[in-house]
């Protein structure tokens, strides 16, 4: 009856934020989970969750900037479970920051190998699987960081797009194999990504999140799951190469252009009609 | 137990295609359904479709370019069932065919009429229904044609670009309401639309539009129907002003180096050194 029954997923990241929501909400639609992240306390109580909801789950450490580790993870499934159908490479961080003349060569090539190279790993390790089971579902957390540039943070947001565009590539490549490839674009999500280590903690961001965008309301890592699931259904069968932006409209366009002085309706005539 | 329980839809060009597909979706969850179309009689056979699936539904004969009648079918969501929840806006067709200069201005805006204008009346009459509730989900149907040239006549483009925009404009405004807007962009999707003018109908639709993109088969109504449930659910609480694409590949990216969809390339795995070093 779930949406996921007998398939097979694994997930990177899945100790925190929108991995374990996504664990959790994969575990309840019937998928067996690979839990995978650097931390193993998060991910242990990632793996208790799923189960304690009836789905079956394993934990297995794991660097995504390490080709072996990912290899690892997905040997892991197949050992474990037999298949898999569903690669998640949502593993992430901030990486380098600050102005990018200060941003030092090996912090860069940091950020790119977390944010960027696992998603290659996890794309090329996970496709002879999902061939061999006729198809399936890579979904990576791209951000809406990846559709345009942001100040101070361009290593990250470099990183997002050239994910975005992966997914663009690898689409096309395994579309014949009914591989779909797809990522999600999360814009302001309440995780400890963003409150961890922050004065007002989870509250005060809860709080300012929600002013980001045209939906009042800070995201929440179910969101992202939600998309998610979607994406690694066979609901989105004929879905592929996609960015799919869930930001609460954060990224829509610009609605303080829009309060200025257009709030009585009516119709704006020729610019000479209105001189005063 | 349905994703849509207690909510009320308003579908148009339900009597076929993706419209219909989505109505049969839709009741299926548990929503209840009322079904535009300007063609009654498709009209009432997807009714009776959507209670086969257990779901409840009405036909409400709708020209979607006429301002009173799309106002009369919120008028009829709300008087059959007590509100209105979502509102898919899909009704089309082809529209204005032609080289520019062909296209009459008769033609131009007759297809504007029902590809635009009609997006512009459901989200109008909609939004304060939906405002009473606290909030819902305006869905429309632009295409792959709105997001870039060459993929559609020129109306049709124009118009199906617009509807994507309009989507976001409007998102920014009633976002505070709670109430999401988002549009999808199906590929080559095998309905009427398409295999209603082709030789050989569904058939030929079906191979004919098997070549076009990375996942080599047609589309069908019902991927799109998934789609428009996931963004009239609260699963999509949070996704508002997208264009939602749902083409199995179609516009992810080109063959920038002329490969041929249908055969595999034979680039072997290496490395592209600088050109100088090679032969
Ligand atoms: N929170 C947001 O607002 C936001 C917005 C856009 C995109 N994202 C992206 O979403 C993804 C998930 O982030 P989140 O918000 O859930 O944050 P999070 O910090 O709650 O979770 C990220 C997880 O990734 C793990 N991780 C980091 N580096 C790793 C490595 N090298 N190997 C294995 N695991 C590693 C962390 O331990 C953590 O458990 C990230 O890719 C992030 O860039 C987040
Ligand atoms: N089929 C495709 O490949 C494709 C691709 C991209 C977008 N679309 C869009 O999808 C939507 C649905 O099309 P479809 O493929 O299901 O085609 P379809 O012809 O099967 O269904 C369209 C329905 O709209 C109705 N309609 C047309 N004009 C109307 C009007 N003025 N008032 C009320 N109803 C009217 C028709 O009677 C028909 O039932 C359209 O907006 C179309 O432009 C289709």
């Amino acid at each position: 009856m779930g949406k996921l029954d007998g398939k097979v997923a694994v997930i990177t990241g899945a100790a925190s934020g929108m991995g374990r929501a996504s664990a959790i909400r994969f575990a309840r639609e019937g998928a067996a989970v690979i839990v995978t992240d650097l931390n193993e306390e998060g991910g242990s109580g990632t793996v208790a969750e799923c189960k304690t909801l009836g789905g079956k789950a394993v934990f297995q450490r794991v660097d995504v900037s390490s080709e072996a580790d990912i290899k690892g993870a997905v040997d892991r499934a197949v050992k474990e479970f037999g298949r898999l159908d569903i690669m998640f490479n949502n593993a992430g961080l901030g990486g380098a920051t600050g102005p990018l003349e200060k941003v030092t060569r090996e912090n860069w090539d940091r950020t790119m190998a977390i944010l960027l190279g696992a998603v290659f790993l996890g794309i090329k390790y996970s496709v002879p699987e999902l061939r061999k089971v006729g198809g399936g579902s890579i979904i990576s957390t791209s951000s809406v960081g990846g559709l345009r540039g942001s100040g101070y943070l361009a290593a990250y947001c470099a990183a997002k797009a050239a994910v975005i565009n992966l997914t663009q590539s690898a689409a096309i490549e395994y579309g014949h194999d009914h591989i779909r490839v797809n990522c999600i674009c999360p814009g302001g999500v309440n995780t400890p990504l963003i409150y961890a280590g922050s004065k007002g903690g989870y509250e005060e961001a809860e709080k300012n999140m929600a002013r980001m965008q045209p939906i009042p309301r800070a995201g929440r890592p179910e969101d992202i799951a939600n998309m998610a699931l979607f994406l690694a259904s066979d609901e989105a069968e004929w879905i592929t190469g996609t960015a799919m932006v869930v930001d609460g409209g954060m990224n829509t366009g610009n609605a303080r252009f829009r309060l200025s002085n257009l709030a009585n309706a009516g119709f704006s005539g020729p610019s000479y009609t209105r001189g005063s | 137990m349905g994703k849509l329980d207690g909510k009320v839809a308003v579908i148009t060009g339900a009597a076929s295609g993706i419209g219909r597909a989505s109505a049969i979706r839709f009741a299926g969850e548990g929503a209840a359904v009322v079904i535009a179309d300007l063609n009654s009689e498709g009209g009432e056979a997807a009714v009776r479709d959507c209670k086969e699936h257990g779901g409840r539904a009405v036909f409400q004969k709708t020209d979607v370019a006429s301002e009173p009648e799309v106002k009369g079918l919120v008028d009829r969501a709300v008087k059959e069932f007590g509100r209105l929840d979502v509102i898919f806006n899909n009704a089309g067709l082809g529209g204005a065919v032609g080289t520019i200069e062909e296209i009459t201005g008769d033609n131009w805006d007759r297809t504007l009429a029902i590809l635009l204008k009609s997006v512009f009346l459901g989200m109008k009459y909609s939004v304060p229904e939906m405002r009473k509730l606290g909030g819902g989900s305006i869905i429309s149907t632009a295409s792959v044609a709105g997001l870039a040239g060459g993929r559609g006549p020129h109306a049709y483009s124009a118009a199906k670009a617009a509807v994507v925009n309009l989507t976001r404009s409007v998102a920014l405004e009633v976002g505070k309401d709670r109430i999401r807007v988002n549009c999808i962009c199906p590929g080559g999707i095998n309905t009427p639309l398409i295999y209603n003018r082709l030789p050989g109908g569904r058939q030929v639709g079906e191979q004919f539009l098997a070549q076009l993109q990375a996942i080599p088969r047609a589309g069908h109504a019902e991927d799109i129907a998934a789609m428009a449930l996931f963004l009239a659910s609260d699963d999509s609480e949070w996704v508002t002003g997208q264009a939602m694409v749902v083409d199995g590949g179609l516009t992810a990216g080109g063959r920038l180096f002329g490969q041929d969809q249908q055969q595999r390339p034979t680039i072997p795995g290496g490395f592209a050194g600088p050109s100088f070093e090679k032969n």
